[in-house]
């Protein structure tokens, strides 16, 4: 799976994209998070506070019970600032 | 019509070219975002704003394509810059025409309410403390739900 970071997620988990072997438990957005934070320190930090992270799967938005697999892009980014 | 760029916006040529030899149109409404030099009483000296491209592409067709099913309009035009801007610079360009006013008026405000909290754009400020990320706004949130409330 592609996993894409934007504004301070990408600055406090250090790369803008990354590809991620997905376990086969995992199925769902909020899996996919939890999993996530588990894969270094930094992203740990990153990803404490859920409820500032959003999730776009194939560049919609998408909700903890969204699916998710192993050939989806996914994106992780704070609440939107454009306009 | 949406438009992603690095450029500047040539206002006058971009209302040419949305109403060029259409003569159902009877009112063009208009909305041009600017950089402001002040933040929470802090001078800012300059921004960075950063998107996601290909989503940003796909969310503002899909608010578009949700105006033009809402409202009776002629033409639809949105353009977001992105990259490095300074106190004053134009940041976004929403229009929309219409045969008549009112359709035109609310579907201008629409498509920039809704771009401001689906749009994956993101702003990073310069100030003398140094650089740092604008937090959303509740208020754009509110904005962006009264057009829920009054869904047609």
């Amino acid at each position: 799976m592609k996993v894409l970071y934007f504004a301070w997620l990408r600055q406090r988990i250090g790369v803008t994209e990354e590809t991620v072997p997905l376990p086969s438990d995992v199925t769902t957005v909020g899996g996919l998070l939890t999993f996530l934070q588990g894969r270094s320190d930094e992203h740990a930090t990153a990803l404490a506070d859920l409820s500032v992270v959003r999730v776009a799967v194939n560049q919609d938005y998408a909700r903890d019970a969204d699916p998710v697999s192993d050939e989806d892009e996914v994106a992780l980014f704070p609440p939107v600032t454009g306009g | 019509m949406i438009r992603i760029q690095e450029e500047d916006i040539d206002i006058g040529a971009e209302l040419a070219a949305l109403a060029a030899d259409n003569h159902r149109i009877g009112g063009i409404a208009t909305f041009i975002g600017t950089m402001r030099g002040l933040s929470d009483g802090n001078t800012v000296a300059a921004m960075t704003l950063e998107h996601y491209p290909g989503m940003t592409e796909k969310q503002l067709h899909a608010i578009e394509r949700e105006a033009q099913a809402r409202w009776d309009l002629e033409a639809s035009l949105i353009i977001h810059r992105y990259g490095r801007f300074q106190p004053g610079d134009r940041i976004v360009f929403v229009a929309t025409a219409a045969p008549h006013r009112q359709a035109a008026l609310e579907s201008c405000a629409f498509l920039i309410d809704w771009l401001k909290t689906k749009a994956p754009f993101w702003k990073l400020e310069e100030t003398g403390d140094g650089a740092r990320w604008v937090d959303a706004q509740d208020s754009d949130e509110v904005a962006t739900a009264r057009w829920r409330d009054t869904a047609k």
